[in-house]
C-alpha cells in the first residue's frame, strides 16, 4: 500500500484492507462492496464519494459491524487504533462503538428516539463508556450539547426530539457521537437531509470540532461541494469499489479517472451556462450483473478492448494520487476539453416574449385549529402576497429554503390548493374567477413535474396509460390509434423507447421515470410547466441528463418554466430570472446576473454563501446565518427576516419593507434599499 | 394537551347517543312488541289478550316516541323510547324476566367476573409480551421460526377446545382442580386457576405474533441503529429503545379492552358455572331476555368508550409528543 | 330431480365466478401478477392452498342442490333425517349427500366408537338360546352397519382393517406416482430440459412454483382420503354420535358452512368498506367525519353482544313468518345467510379503517396531485388510481379474516347465536359433543373429529394468509 507521504507524520486510526461486503438475496449473496481498501490519520478527513448505491455507505457500517440483516463481511481486515475489528469479540466490538469510533447518520428525523429525552439519549454513551452517572452525566451533557452550538442547553436536556428543528436533531446526533471522545468520527451524508443554510452551519461545526479533538474522520457524501469543504483527501467509489484516490487539492485540480472527470462535468455551473451539461451514458451496472473488467468501462468514452477484459489495478499519478484506469497517461490533457463552452445566446437577451403566467400578490393560507372544538384560531400563511412574471421561452427559479412557500405557490397556480387571495393569470385568463369547464380547458395548458419520480407515477399503470390518461381527460386526442401514435411519439420526444408505452413504472431507474414524467407533462402540450425539484432526488449524472431534455425542450417548444428549487447551481445553469422566498414572500426578484452576481437582501448573500463552492481559492466570504426558518404560522413582525439578519436596524422589527426597484427587472423587500 | 382530552371525552357523547338509538332500532323497530310477545309466549298460549298483558307488564304498551294521550312533557316521557332507552343514561335498566333488577343483578355479577378477567389479563399480558421479546431477541433463528410456527398452531385452535380439552385433563383425568364452580374467599384460587390458566394459554398464539411483529417492525428503525451505533448491548437497546416505543401501538390494542374485563368473557364463564357478567348474557340470550341483552349492550358500549378515552390518557403517558401538545 | 339454488349456493358460485375473474384480470397486471408468484413460490403457501382447495371442493360439492324425486313413499320415510320437518315432504339434498349417501342414511341407534362393531353402551339384548328360550343379557350389541359385513366374525376386524388400509397406499401410491410423473413431464416440457433434470428441481425447490411443497400434500391427502374412503364404506370411521348419526359425514358437511361463513361474510363487508373508507379518506369534510363517526358508534358495541342482539331479533322476524320458507333447509339456509350480514355489518369497520387511512396518505401522493392536474374526475381517480393501490391491503385482509370468521362461528353457535341448530357445523357439533366428555367412558370421538378437521383448515388458512400477505405488503416484499 502506497502511504501519503503527509499521512505519515501522523498516527494511523484506521487501515482497512480488501473489505469486501455481500448482500444475501435469495440463495445467492451479491457483492456491494469490493476489496476496498482506505486508510485515516488522526486529524484527517478521508471523504468518499459516490453515486446512490456504490456501497459508500455499507463501507461505513462495515466497520462498526452494524451491517443489516441481510449484509455479511465475506473478507478483509479493519484495523483501527491496532486492534482488528473483524476478530474483536461482539463485547469488545461494543466499546469500539460509540467509544473509540463513533458515526452520525443521515437522517436526524429518524435517527433520534422520538420517546427518550435528549439529555438521556446523550447521557447513554456517557454511562456506557465513560462510567459517568447522575448529574456527573447531565452535567457532561450540558456541554457537550452547547459545545455544539446549542442554545439554551440546559432546557433542552429535558425535551424530546420532536420539540426541535431538523439543525438542532442533527447537532444533538453529533453531541452523541462525540459524547465518549472518539478517535474517529464517521459522518454519513451528514448534511444531505438538511437546508443549505443550516448545511453550512454544520459542516462548520465539524470542522471546528475535528480540529479541536484531533479526530479521525471519515466523511461519506455524494456532494461535491461538502468534499471541497471539509475533506483533506478524497476516495472516490463507483460500483463497488475505489476507482481514485487524491488529496484534496490535486483532486479538484487534476481529477484523472474518466468517471471522476465526468462527475466535475455533469456539475452544472456558471461557466456552461446555458449550455449542454456532460452526462455518463448507461447506468451503474446492477449487483448482480458486474462486469469482468473495469466497471466503468461500459459508460466510458475512452474504453477500448483491455478495459473490457482486465480490471485495472492501483497507478500513482501524482502525490499520493492514485487511480484505478488503464489509460492514465492520455487523460490528463483532456480534462480542459471535455468542459468545453457551448456557444448557444442565452435565452435572456432575446426580445421580450407575450407573458405566458402572471401572478399578482397570491396568498394561499391553511387555518389552524386548536382547542376543544377545533376552531380556526388562524392561520398559516404559506403563500403570502407573491407576485410572478413569466413569458415564453423564459425560465423562473424560484428559490428558497425548506418551508419557505415556494412548492405551495406551484401548487397554488395549478390550482391544486384553494387559494385565499391575490390573481394568477395563465394566457390572460383569469384562472381564479373560472368556471370548471373553463378551467378544465386551461388545464392544458400548464402542467407540473414533481420531485420524487418514484411517488409521482402510478405504480399500477402501464406507462401508456400514465402518458394518455391526461389526454385523455382533457380531450386532445379523439381516437385510440391517434392517441397510440401520441404516447410514441412524446416518448421518443424525451429520448425513450416508444416500446415503454408497454411497461410499468418499476421497470425503470429514477431517471427514466423523471422523463416518463415529463412525458406526462408535454403530452398535453402545455405552455408552461411548474417544475417542483425535478432533480433534487437524482444523482448528479443523471442530474445532468434531465436538465439537458429540459433545456432543449423548452428551445424546441418555446415552454415557460417556473423551477422550483433549492439548488443554486441549477438556478445559475439554467434560469433566466431569479425569485428569493422567504417566509412566504419574496424578498429579491431579478434576472440571474443581477441576483447571482450582486444580491441585495441579506437573505440572498447568506444563501449565495452558504453553497459550497467548488472552487478551492476562491471560497467565498461565509455569511453564517443564525438560527433557523420561522414557523410561517407565527412568522416574526415586520420584516421575517429581521431575527436572523446582521444587519437589522428599528425600524426592521416593526413594518415589513417595501418593494424596491433596483433596476427596471430588479427589485429587493429591504429597508436597507429606501 | 387539556384540549385534547376534553375533545375526547365530547366525542364519546354522540358516539353513545348513536349506539343507543342504534339498539333501540334493533329492539323495537326492527320486530314489534306484539312480535315479541308472540316469541315469548310461545305458540300455544297467544291470544290478544295474553300479548296485551306481556306488554302491560313490561311496559310495552306506550308509543315507540311520542305518546300524544299523554300531558305535558309525559309526551314524550311516557314513551318506549324514553322509558327504555333514554333512561338506560341514568342506570335505570328495568327489570329482567324472572322480575330481580338488572342494575343490581349486574353489580352484584361484576366481581366474579372481574376475579377471573383481570388475573386472565395481566398474566397474559406478561407471558406473551415476554415470549414476544424472547422471539425478537433471537429473531431469524430457528428458535423464533418454530416459535412463529408454534404461534400460527395456537391461533389456530378454537377457544372452545381450550376450556373442553383444559377441564377434561386438569379436572376429570388428572382431578387437580374442581371442574367447575366459584366460591368466594379463600378458596377461591381453587375455581380461578384453571379458568384463568386457560384463558392465558388460549392467548397465547395470536398475542405473542402480534407483538412480535410490532417489536419487529420497531427494531428496523434508524434509532435502533443509533443505540447500537452507541455500543449498547442488544438487550439493553431492546428493553430501554424498542420496548419503549413499541408500548404505543401495543397500548392501542390493549387499554381498550380494560374496562370490557368488567363483562368477563361468555365463553369461560359459561364453561366454568362463574356467576359473572359473562354468563348472564350467556343465560339472557337463551332465554331470549331481551331488556337483558340490551342493558349488556348498552353497558359494554359504554365501557369500550371509557377504554377508548383511557387509551387516549395512557397516550400521554408513553408519547411525549403528544403529552407536550 | 330437480335442481334448488340456495341463496347461499347462488353466492358461493358468485364468488368462485368473481375468484375467476379477479385472477384472469390479476394475471395482466404485471405488480399483482409478480405477488401471487411470490405466493407460489412459498411452501407452505402452497402447500395450505392444496389443503384448502380440498376443503373448498368438498363445500363446493355441498353447494350444488337438488330434490330427489319421490318414487315410492316407504324408501323416504326410511331416508328421512331429523332435518326435515314432518309438513314438508321435499328433501333438499346436495351432490354431497348423494356422494356419501352411504354414510348420510346408515344411522345406529346412538353412540359407537370409531371403527367398532359394537355399539358404546351395554343394552339388554334378548337372545334366543339353543333351547329357544328367550333370555335377556346386557351386554354392547351389535351395529346396525358398522362391520356389517364381517358377519359373525368379528375377529376379523383388525385383519379386515389392515388390508383395506394396505389397499388405500397402494391405490394412493400409484395415484401419487401418475400426478408426479405427471407434473414432471410437465415441466420438462415448459423448461425445455431432461425428464429427470425436471424431477430433481422439483425436488431441490428450483422451480418458480413450490410444486414439491403441493406433491407431498397431495401425497398426504390422498393417503388419508382413499383410507378413508376405503374404510367408510362398512364401518363409521369416526363413529357415531348420540342419534347414531356417522361423524365423518358431519364434519364434511360442516365444511360447507365455515366456507360460506368466512366467505360470505367477506363479501357483505368488503363492498362497505372499501366505499366508505376510500370516499371518507379521499374527500375528507363532512363526509370524512360522519363515516368515521358511524364507525367509531357501530364498533363500539361489543361484537358478541352486537351480534347476539341482532341475531335474537332476526330470530323473532323468522319465528313470527314461517310462511316464507318453502323447506327446512331454506330457514336454516336463509338464517346463515343472515349471519353472514350481521356478521359483515359488525366486521367491516376495522378494514374500513385501515382504507381510509390508507387513503389519506395516497391521496397525498404526487401522481395523484398529476391527475388533478390533468382535470381528471374524482371518480376516475378513485378507481384507477386510489383502488388499485389499496388492493394488496383488501386482498391480506381478506384471508386474514376468513380463519377468524371460521372460529367465530363455532363460538356463536356454542353460544347459541350461531347456525341454525338443525344445521351442521364445526360449532354445533362441539356445542352437542362438549357435555359427551364428562360421560364414564368418555365420548371423545366427535370433539376430536371436529377439532381435527377445523384445526386443519383454519391453519391451512392462517398460513396462507401469512403467505399472502408477506407477497403483498410491499415492505416485507421489498425486504424478501
Amino acid at each position: 500500500m502506497n502511504r501519503a507521504p503527509h499521512a505519515q507524520e501522523k498516527e494511523t486510526l484506521l487501515e482497512v484492507r480488501d473489505l469486501s461486503i455481500a448482500f444475501a438475496s435469495g440463495r445467492s449473496l451479491l457483492m456491494a462492496v469490493d476489496r476496498v481498501g482506505l486508510h485515516v490519520a488522526t486529524g484527517e478527513t478521508l471523504a468518499l464519494l459516490g453515486e446512490s448505491g456504490c456501497g459508500k455507505s455499507a463501507t461505513a457500517l462495515a466497520l462498526l459491524r452494524l451491517l443489516p440483516a441481510a449484509g455479511r463481511i465475506v473478507g478483509g481486515q479493519v484495523s483501527f487504533a491496532g486492534r482488528d475489528l473483524l476478530a474483536l469479540p461482539e463485547t469488545e466490538m461494543r466499546g469500539v462503538r460509540g467509544g473509540g469510533m463513533a458515526m452520525i447518520f443521515q437522517e436526524p428525523a429518524t435517527s433520534l428516539n422520538p420517546v427518550l429525552t435528549i439529555g438521556h439519549q446523550v447521557a447513554e454513551v456517557l454511562v456506557r463508556h465513560l462510567g459517568l452517572a447522575g448529574s456527573e452525566a447531565r452535567a457532561r451533557a450540558f456541554e457537550l450539547l452547547t459545545a455544539v452550538g446549542i442554545a439554551d442547553a440546559a432546557r433542552r436536556l429535558d425535551e424530546y426530539p420532536f420539540q426541535l428543528s431538523g439543525g438542532m436533531k442533527q447537532r444533538v446526533m453529533i453531541a452523541v457521537a462525540l459524547a465518549a471522545n472518539p478517535r474517529l468520527l464517521i459522518a454519513d451524508e451528514p448534511t444531505t437531509a438538511l437546508d443549505v443554510t443550516m448545511q453550512a452551519q454544520i459542516l462548520e461545526l465539524l470542522r471546528r470540532l475535528q480540529v479541536e479533538r484531533a479526530m479521525g474522520m471519515l466523511l461519506i457524501t455524494h456532494d461535491l461541494g461538502v468534499v471541497a469543504q471539509l475533506a483533506t483527501r478524497v476516495g472516490v467509489m463507483y460500483a463497488g469499489e475505489i476507482v481514485e484516490e487524491a488529496p484534496r487539492d490535486s483532486f479538484f485540480s487534476s481529477p484523472r479517472h474518466p468517471y471522476t472527470q465526468k462527475l466535475f462535468a455533469a456539475l452544472p455551473d456558471l461557466a456552461r451556462r446555458g449550455g449542454r451539461l456532460e452526462t455518463i451514458p448507461g447506468q451503474v451496472p446492477p449487483l448482480s450483473g458486474m462486469p469482468a473488467g473495469c466497471r466503468f468501462a461500459a459508460r466510458c468514452a475512452h474504453a477500448w478492448q483491455h478495459c473490457r477484459e482486465e480490471a485495472p489495478d492501483w497507478r500513482l499519478v501524482g502525490p499520493a494520487h492514485r487511480v484505478r484506469c488503464h489509460l492514465v497517461d492520455g487523460l490528463a490533457a483532456q480534462i480542459g476539453g471535455a468542459a468545453s463552452p457551448v456557444a448557444s445566446a442565452p435565452a435572456g437577451s432575446s426580445p421580450p416574449a407575450p407573458s405566458v403566467l402572471s401572478v399578482t400578490d397570491l396568498c394561499v393560507h391553511f387555518p389552524i385549529r386548536r382547542g376543544v372544538l377545533q376552531r380556526t384560531v388562524g392561520h398559516v400563511r404559506a403563500v403570502d402576497g407573491v407576485s410572478l412574471e413569466l413569458a415564453r421561452g423564459q425560465t423562473l427559479a424560484l428559490v428558497g429554503e425548506s418551508g419557505c412557500g415556494k412548492t405551495t405557490v406551484g401548487k397554488a397556480v395549478l390550482q391544486l390548493l384553494p387559494v385565499a387571495g391575490g390573481s394568477v393569470r395563465l394566457l390572460g385568463e383569469e384562472l381564479g374567477a373560472c368556471s370548471r369547464a373553463a378551467l378544465r380547458q386551461l388545464r392544458r395548458r400548464m402542467q407540473m413535474i414533481f420531485q420524487d419520480p418514484f411517488a409521482s407515477l402510478n405504480p399500477r399503470l402501464a406507462v401508456g396509460e400514465i402518458i394518455g390518461e391526461g389526454m385523455r381527460a382533457l380531450g386532445t386526442t379523439v381516437d385510440r390509434r391517434h392517441e397510440a401514435a401520441a404516447i410514441a411519439a412524446v416518448l421518443q420526444q424525451v429520448g425513450l423507447d416508444p416500446a415503454a408505452a408497454e411497461r410499468y413504472p418499476h421497470e425503470f431507474s429514477g431517471g427514466q421515470r423523471q422523463r416518463i414524467a415529463i412525458a406526462r407533462a408535454l403530452a398535453v402540450q402545455p405552455d408552461l410547466v411548474i417544475c417542483d425539484e425535478p432533480t433534487s432526488a437524482l444523482d448528479v449524472s443523471v442530474q445532468a441528463q434531465i436538465l439537458n431534455l429540459l433545456a432543449s425542450l423548452q428551445v424546441e417548444l418555446g415552454l415557460a418554466y417556473l423551477f422550483i428549487t433549492h439548488n443554486f447551481a441549477v438556478v445559475d445553469h439554467l434560469a433566466d430570472l431569479v425569485a428569493v422566498m422567504y417566509l412566504g414572500r419574496i424578498v429579491e426578484q431579478g434576472t440571474v446576473d443581477e441576483v447571482l452576481r450582486s444580491p441585495q437582501h441579506p437573505y440572498t448573500w447568506a444563501l449565495l454563501s452558504a453553497v459550497p463552492s467548488l472552487r478551492l481559492e476562491e471560497q467565498p466570504e461565509f455569511v453564517r446565518l443564525p438560527g433557523e426558518i420561522p414557523s410561517p404560522a407565527n412568522p416574526p413582525a415586520g420584516c421575517h427576516f429581521h431575527p436572523r439578519c446582521r444587519q437589522a436596524m428599528v425600524t426592521c422589527g416593526a413594518r415589513y419593507p417595501q418593494k424596491t426597484a433596483l433596476s427596471g427587472t430588479h427589485s429587493v423587500s429591504c429597508h436597507l434599499y429606501p | 394537551m387539556l384540549a385534547y382530552l376534553v375533545r375526547r371525552l365530547l366525542y364519546a357523547l354522540p358516539i353513545l347517543i348513536g349506539v343507543n338509538l342504534v339498539t333501540f332500532a334493533l329492539f323495537f323497530v326492527v320486530n314489534s312488541p306484539d312480535d315479541m310477545a308472540r316469541m315469548q309466549l310461545g305458540v300455544k298460549r297467544v291470544t290478544p289478550e295474553a300479548i296485551a298483558r306481556w306488554k302491560a307488564e313490561r311496559g310495552y304498551d306506550k308509543p315507540l316516541f311520542i305518546n300524544e294521550a299523554a300531558n305535558g312533557t309525559a309526551v314524550f316521557t311516557d314513551t318506549i323510547f324514553f322509558s327504555k332507552s333514554a333512561r338506560m343514561f341514568a342506570g335505570d335498566f328495568g327489570r329482567a324476566e324472572d322480575g330481580r333488577d338488572i342494575a343490581r343483578e349486574i353489580v352484584s355479577r361484576m366481581g366474579p367476573s372481574l376475579a377471573i378477567a383481570l388475573p386472565t389479563f395481566l398474566l397474559g399480558l406478561l407471558v406473551t409480551i415476554s415470549l414476544a421479546l424472547l422471539l425478537t431477541f433471537f429473531r431469524a433463528s430457528y428458535l423464533d421460526f418454530w416459535g412463529v410456527v408454534l404461534c400460527v398452531a395456537m391461533m389456530s385452535i378454537s377457544g372452545l377446545f381450550y376450556i373442553i380439552g383444559g377441564q377434561y385433563l386438569v379436572s376429570k383425568v388428572w382431578r387437580l382442580v374442581p371442574i367447575s364452580g366459584y366460591g368466594g374467599g379463600l378458596d377461591a384460587w381453587k375455581f380461578l386457576i384453571l379458568p384463568v390458566v386457560i384463558g392465558v394459554v388460549s392467548g397465547i398464539g395470536s398475542s405473542t405474533r402480534w407483538y412480535r411483529t410490532i417489536f419487529l417492525e420497531e427494531i428496523a428503525r434508524d434509532y435502533v441503529r443509533t443505540a447500537r451505533a452507541k455500543g449498547l448491548s442488544e438487550l439493553t437497546v431492546l428493553f430501554r429503545h424498542v420496548l419503549r416505543n413499541a408500548l404505543i401501538p401495543i397500548l392501542t390494542g390493549v387499554v381498550v379492552v380494560i374496562p370490557l374485563l368488567f363483562m368477563g368473557s361468555l365463553l369461560t364463564e359459561s364453561f366454568f358455572g362463574v356467576p359473572g357478567l359473562g354468563s348472564y348474557t350467556i343465560d339472557a340470550i337463551n332465554a331470549q331476555d331481551f331488556a337483558v341483552v340490551r342493558a349488556m349492550v348498552f353497558i359494554g358500549s359504554v365501557l369500550y368508550i371509557v377504554g377508548l378515552i383511557l387509551t387516549d390518557i395512557s397516550y400521554t403517558f408513553v408519547d411525549p409528543r403528544i403529552r407536550f401538545h | 330431480m330437480a335442481p334448488v339454488v340456495l341463496w347461499s349456493d347462488a353466492l358461493i358460485w358468485l364468488l368462485v365466478a368473481a375468484a375467476l375473474a379477479f385472477a384472469w384480470g390479476s394475471r395482466r397486471n404485471p405488480l399483482l401478477r409478480a405477488a401471487w408468484q411470490r405466493v407460489g413460490r412459498s411452501r407452505t403457501g402452497m402447500a395450505s392452498a392444496t389443503v384448502l382447495l380440498f376443503y373448498v371442493c368438498v363445500g363446493l360439492l355441498d353447494s350444488l342442490h337438488f330434490r330427489p324425486r319421490l318414487e315410492s313413499g316407504e324408501t323416504q320415510i326410511a331416508a328421512s333425517s331429523e332435518r326435515k320437518p314432518a309438513v314438508y315432504a321435499v328433501q333438499v339434498l346436495s351432490l354431497l349427500d348423494a356422494v356419501l349417501s352411504p354414510l348420510r342414511t346408515r344411522s345406529e341407534k346412538t353412540y359407537s366408537e370409531p371403527l367398532a362393531t359394537r355399539a358404546h353402551a351395554k343394552e339388554a339384548i334378548e337372545l334366543r338360546d339353543a333351547s329357544g328360550r328367550v333370555r335377556q343379557i346386557r351386554d354392547y350389541p351389535r351395529l346396525q352397519y358398522g362391520g356389517a359385513h364381517l358377519g359373525a366374525d368379528e375377529t376379523r376386524r383388525d385383519a379386515d382393517i389392515g388390508e383395506r388400509l394396505l389397499r388405500a397406499l397402494a391405490i394412493a401410491l400409484l395415484v401419487w406416482w401418475a400426478l408426479a410423473a405427471a407434473t414432471a413431464t410437465a415441466l420438462a416440457r415448459i423448461e425445455a430440459c431432461s425428464h429427470v433434470e425436471a424431477w430433481r428441481r422439483i425436488w431441490c425447490n428450483e422451480t418458480g412454483f413450490a410444486c414439491n411443497a403441493v406433491l407431498a400434500v397431495i401425497a398426504a391427502l390422498l393417503l388419508v382420503g382413499i383410507a378413508l374412503g376405503q374404510l367408510a364404506v362398512d364401518y363409521h370411521v369416526f363413529g357415531t354420535d348420540k342419534v347414531g348419526q356417522d361423524v365423518l359425514y358431519q364434519v364434511l358437511k360442516s365444511v360447507r358452512t365455515a366456507l360460506v361463513i368466512g366467505l360470505v361474510t367477506t363479501l357483505v363487508m368488503l363492498p362497505l368498506a372499501v366505499f366508505l373508507g376510500v370516499v371518507a379518506g379521499y374527500f375528507r369534510g363532512w363526509v370524512d367525519d360522519l363515516i368515521q363517526y358511524l364507525y367509531t358508534t357501530l364498533s363500539s358495541i361489543p361484537g358478541v353482544l352486537l351480534i347476539a342482539a341482532a341475531v335474537l331479533m332476526m330470530q323473532v322476524v323468522i319465528d313470527t313468518h314461517p310462511q316464507w320458507f318453502a323447506t327446512a333447509a331454506e330457514r336454516a339456509d336463509l338464517r346463515l345467510l343472515a349471519l353472514c350480514f350481521i356478521l359483515g355489518v359488525t366486521s367491516w369497520t376495522g378494514l374500513c379503517r385501515l382504507l381510509r387511512g390508507e387513503t389519506l396518505k395516497l391521496r397525498e401522493l404526487e401522481y395523484i396531485q398529476a391527475a388533478q392536474a390533468f382535470a381528471v374526475s374524482d371518480l376516475r381517480i378513485l378507481a384507477r388510481h386510489i383502488l388499485p393501490n389499496l388492493m394488496h391491503i383488501v386482498i391480506i385482509a381478506l384471508v386474514m379474516d376468513f380463519s377468524s370468521l371460521v372460529l367465530a362461528e363455532a363460538v356463536l353457535s356454542y353460544v347459541g347465536i350461531g347456525v341454525d341448530p338443525t344445521m351442521i357445523s364445526f360449532g354445533t357439533m362441539i356445542n352437542n359433543a362438549r357435555l359427551e366428555l364428562a360421560r364414564e367412558p368418555a365420548v371423545w370421538w366427535s370433539l376430536a373429529a371436529a377439532f381435527v378437521f377445523m384445526f386443519t383448515l383454519v391453519l391451512a388458512a392462517n398460513l396462507l394468509a401469512d403467505a399472502v400477505r408477506d407477497a403483498f405488503d410491499p415492505r416485507l416484499a421489498g425486504a424478501a
